[in-house]
């Protein structure tokens, strides 16, 4: 979006115009000589205006560019901001695809390790041209984060946001969240991918899987990096092909499935009952399980209905799934709140793990409950439902070491 | 008259003094000296309360009709009452905001002050909203010589850029009852829009097509003005029912077609956040007040305006349903939300200083537990104690705070003019005292080494709570101890501030500003706490 006051140079970046608020709009028309000028304007010209002109100028001459005219119109710009929109200007004016900017420092804890098992309750969806929302994201505690180069992006902003996507991973906090990108289909996906070559993040969420060969694509492009993979099934050829897909790589961790694109796909409407995705949903559960994965339903749109999003979490673990996406933070806690296990069944689960401890310690083959005997895969799951209910925060640390009620 | 309007070139002045908080303070305001900040209760002013003059019945109409005989509208019959009341050059004229962005009694009356010809008129308002805009030609032309009270938006930018007569002065809502009581400003003419009057004077804003609850903003002016007009467009037979203002302070009545906009009260700072940032700051003040135990059987709450106030209040509401508590008394801004807590019996009382919303109108109206106050039994200072002190917990906003917890809430960080201090001031002596704001606003970082502007001492100021968390004031021992086991993130102001710093890239720049005083910053005991210099190339 070209702020209108401004003629269109031959290259641009970042957003502009009255509305905008955050960010920076960039514009530049190269020269052969004459050096550079700058027509800067800011809404932060009393507070950051001399930072954010010396930065920029830094940038262009580190990039060697000495000619030319920058239009530049700041609506508050974080730095980091400043370096992404910089950076895909950059890459329009020298022709250079390889150009990257060094980030700015990490403002959180190194990147926590790959964890192929981990929870995956909640991954919220966060645009990838839009750094407000990117901020506070790992505040709201969700099990994960999605920067999305894809859907919520438009066409013409697909490099815009993928300088945003690589400078945000490398810049902001996300806490203990698990990073993931959502890359574009096909080619574009896999050049998604490696213009993020070197950005720290866990997992890539690949759109509309409909064949293995294209997770076996996407593997190429990987290489030896390490990286998880969540397939998204959103056409009835892909969900078709739901077990060949979960099959086709060892980096797959969970199969998620899109609904929207899946009832177009149909041509059915999208109703709040979804009986008409509900084979598919139960195919997915299933693909996924058989082939050890998790199995993560797909959003539920309407943000304002907390009580429409419960019971869609309700149903959804009743099918199997173990995650949902989220498109707003306030929906993060109701899903946890939801996937986190019964109160009874945390009493049981403790009951039976208290028992099984206590069959180790005295060196027992046998756990026993009362006058009950209790099988290893019921003690597998009730040492699962305790896992769960501790980190949904049901239980404390130490519960194991308390009087039990 | 106002002291300064005879030699206006000395308003804005350069030369300073120094608070007890070191702040630079201007010498004089419009003429009359300063009283430097000495520090929180220290000041102790002696004497008597003003008076206003002793008026006798033989001058006013045996059948108590005030109605002022004039045609027309409400900026001709203005003038015909502005004439009778004496209006002269460098006179000072107040109106109250309970109309807030609908108010239409201000412009009317300086329209006909224009018309009349008169200058160098400073205008006391108890708050100023977008809609006075309407005076940058007045002020610009003379006939408003410059405004004691609230100046946001145009008006703000007005005065930021020195174009202002006069300095502006800045005052919470006690206070201004304050500087009124104790002869600090004279009120020459007293202009209050009332929803509903008879023609002796008595009125109320409970009622009337133009509703807008209570006015108790106008009560010091009608108190102490040298005259009292009464502008309502719904004129009721002798007597008025209930009656907020008195008849016997009275002087003439106007009745005009339309007196304010109600349903221009409510506005951006009335209605709850939607943003998820906000509304987690809100959860987690309401968390921190139940989980220390500040939610208890009989406790009291003040949220005042603005989204993450109110939010904090309905998440607050949810806990003390869970937990089977009731108030013991809470304070508005009255809106929805309090009425539906009134109504659902978590309080048995509102006491309500301005109400945000029709649903406080009617509340006030309908409900005997919900009860107008005034900044004299709320919050002014010089009185034998106010309400605001015995609060357990109030929410309030700021602009910036600095690692010392002092606040600003009038300016932005370039140094501008952007709100007035309401009942701001007055609502730091509560138990706890909590400001909400979010850590950051498009780079500008909240959190720095010192404020621009001093509006409230950091002693008095409890918590800070943004979205990444809680930060407790040191002082408040009691407070961090009581908050251990909560799961409300607790964090060190300076932490905090370093990374916001490491966000925005550093502190920001300080505002370019002019040596001369434009506006001074009032405590709530008449003393002056702060200046605000002109900014420079604004």
């Amino acid at each position: 979006m070209t702020p209108s006051t401004l003629t269109s140079p031959p290259f641009s970046a970042g957003r502009g115009g009255d509305k905008i608020r955050g960010d920076l709009w960039l514009g530049f028309e190269p020269a052969n000589a004459g050096g550079l000028h700058l027509e800067f304007r800011s809404r932060l010209e009393a507070l950051y205006g001399a930072a954010t002109r010396e930065l920029l100028q830094s940038l262009l001459k580190e990039a060697r560019v000495e000619h030319g005219t920058l239009w530049v119109e700041d609506s508050g710009a974080y730095p980091f901001l400043i370096r992404a929109r910089m950076e895909s200007l950059l890459i329009q004016v020298t022709g250079d695809l390889s150009l990257r900017l060094p980030p700015q420092p990490s403002l959180g804890s190194p990147m926590p390790a790959l964890q192929p098992q981990r929870l995956r309750r909640s991954r919220l969806y966060l645009p990838g041209n839009e750094a407000k929302y990117m901020l506070s994201a790992a505040l709201h505690q969700p099990d994960a984060v999605i920067l999305d180069l894809e859907d919520s992006v438009a066409p013409a902003a697909k490099q815009d946001a993928r300088a945003l996507v690589r400078h945000a991973l490398f810049h902001l906090d996300w806490g203990s969240a698990e990073r993931m990108v959502r890359i574009n289909q096909g080619q574009m996906g896999l050049e998604d991918l490696a213009y993020l070559a070197d950005a720290p993040m866990h997992l890539v969420l690949v759109p509309k899987v409909e064949e293995a060969q294209e997770l076996h694509a996407i593997e190429e492009v990987l290489g030896e990096r390490p990286m998880l993979l969540m397939p998204i099934l959103e056409t009835a050829k892909g969900v078709m092909h739901a077990e060949a897909i979960a099959a086709a790589s060892a980096r797959n961790v969970a199969l998620t499935l899109g609904l929207e694109d899946l009832t177009a796909d149909l041509g059915v409407l999208k109703t709040p009952a979804g009986k008409e995705t509900l084979w598919a949903r139960s195919r997915v559960v299933f693909a996924a399980k058989a082939c050890g994965l998790q199995a993560i339903d797909s959003v539920y749109g309407n943000i304002a209905d907390e009580e429409g999003l419960r019971a869609s979490v309700r149903e959804a673990k009743a099918l199997g799934f173990e995650g949902k996406g989220c498109v707003h933070p306030r929906q993060i806690r109701v899903v946890h709140e939801e996937f986190a296990p019964e109160p009874k069944a945390v009493t049981r689960a403790c009951q039976i793990v208290r028992a099984f401890e206590e069959a180790q310690d005295q060196g027992l083959g046998v756990v026993s409950l009362g006058s009950k005997m209790i099988d290893p895969p019921v003690v597998k799951r009730a040492q699962k439902t305790v896992a769960e209910a501790l980190e949904a925060g049901l239980l404390a640390e130490d519960w194991l070491t308390q009087t039990p009620e | 008259m106002w002291e300064g309007v005879q030699s206006p070139a000395m308003s804005l002045t350069r030369d300073s003094l120094t608070t007890a908080l070191g702040r630079e303070i201007p010498s004089t305001i419009n003429g009359r000296e300063c009283l430097p900040f000495p520090g929180v209760g220290v000041h102790r002013p002696e004497g008597n309360k003003i008076g206003p003059p002793i008026r006798s019945c033989a001058d006013y109409p045996v059948n108590g009709d005030k109605r002022v005989l004039a045609e027309g509208d409400m900026v001709s019959q203005l003038k015909v009452a502005l004439v009778n009341a004496g209006l002269r050059d460098g006179m000072t004229l107040s109106t109250h905001h309970h109309f807030r962005n609908g108010d239409l009694v201000a412009n009317a009356v300086f329209d006909a002050a224009k018309q009349l010809g008169i200058k160098d008129l400073r205008w006391f308002p108890s708050a100023s909203f977008p809609c006075h805009a309407h005076l940058l030609p007045h002020l610009k032309d003379g006939t408003i010589h410059h405004i004691e009270g609230s100046m946001n938006g145009p008006l703000g930018d007005f005065a930021s850029r020195g174009m202002m007569r006069g300095m502006g002065v800045l005052r919470s809502h006690g206070g201004r009852y304050q500087a009124v009581q104790d002869g600090e400003v004279h009120i020459d003419i007293a202009i209050l829009a009332a929803p509903t009057a008879d023609s002796f004077g008595n009125a109320t804003g409970d009622r009337g097509p133009s509703a807008c609850g209570l006015l108790g903003f106008g009560l010091a002016d009608s108190e102490y003005a040298d005259h009292v007009i009464i502008v309502t467009d719904n004129l009721v037979p002798f007597p008025c029912l209930p009656w907020q203002i008195q008849g016997q302070n009275v002087d003439q009545v106007v009745v005009v077609d339309k007196v304010g906009e109600p349903d221009k009260i409510v506005s951006g700072t009335t209605r709850v956040t939607k943003s998820p940032d906000r509304l987690l700051i809100a959860e987690n003040i309401a968390q921190f007040v139940r989980d220390t135990g500040i939610m208890r059987e009989g406790f009291s709450f003040q949220a005042g305006a603005g989204g993450i106030t109110l939010a904090f209040a309905m998440f607050l509401k949810e806990f003390m349903k869970e937990a089977g508590i009731t108030a013991g008394f809470v304070r508005g801004g009255s809106n929805q939300y309090l009425v539906e807590m009134l109504e659902e019996g978590l309080t048995p009382v509102i006491l309500d200083g301005q109400t945000f919303d029709l649903e406080g109108v009617r509340s006030m109206r309908e409900n005997p537990g919900h009860q107008n106050t005034s900044p004299f039994t709320s919050y002014n200072y010089h009185g034998k104690g106010n309400f605001a002190s015995m609060i357990d917990v109030v929410v309030l906003g700021a602009t910036e705070v600095d690692v010392d917890f002092n606040a600003n809430v009038v300016t932005h960080s370039d140094g501008r003019l952007l709100h007035g201090i309401g009942g701001w001031q007055n609502c730091l002596f509560a138990g706890c005292t909590i400001l909400a704001v979010p850590s950051v606003r498009n780079r500008i970082p909240v959190i720095l080494d010192r404020v621009t502007t001093m509006v409230g001492p950091g002693s008095l100021i409890d918590v800070v709570a943004t979205e990444h968390g809680l930060c407790i004031n040191p002082a408040r021992r009691d407070l961090l101890e009581a908050v251990r086991g909560s799961k409300v993130p607790i964090l060190d102001i300076h932490d905090l501030k370093k990374r916001l710093d490491a966000l925005c890239g550093g502190p920001p720049a300080k505002p370019r500003l002019g040596e001369e005083f434009i506006a001074a910053i009032q405590w709530v005991d008449g003393t002056t706490l702060d200046g605000v210099r002109r900014v420079l190339g604004a």
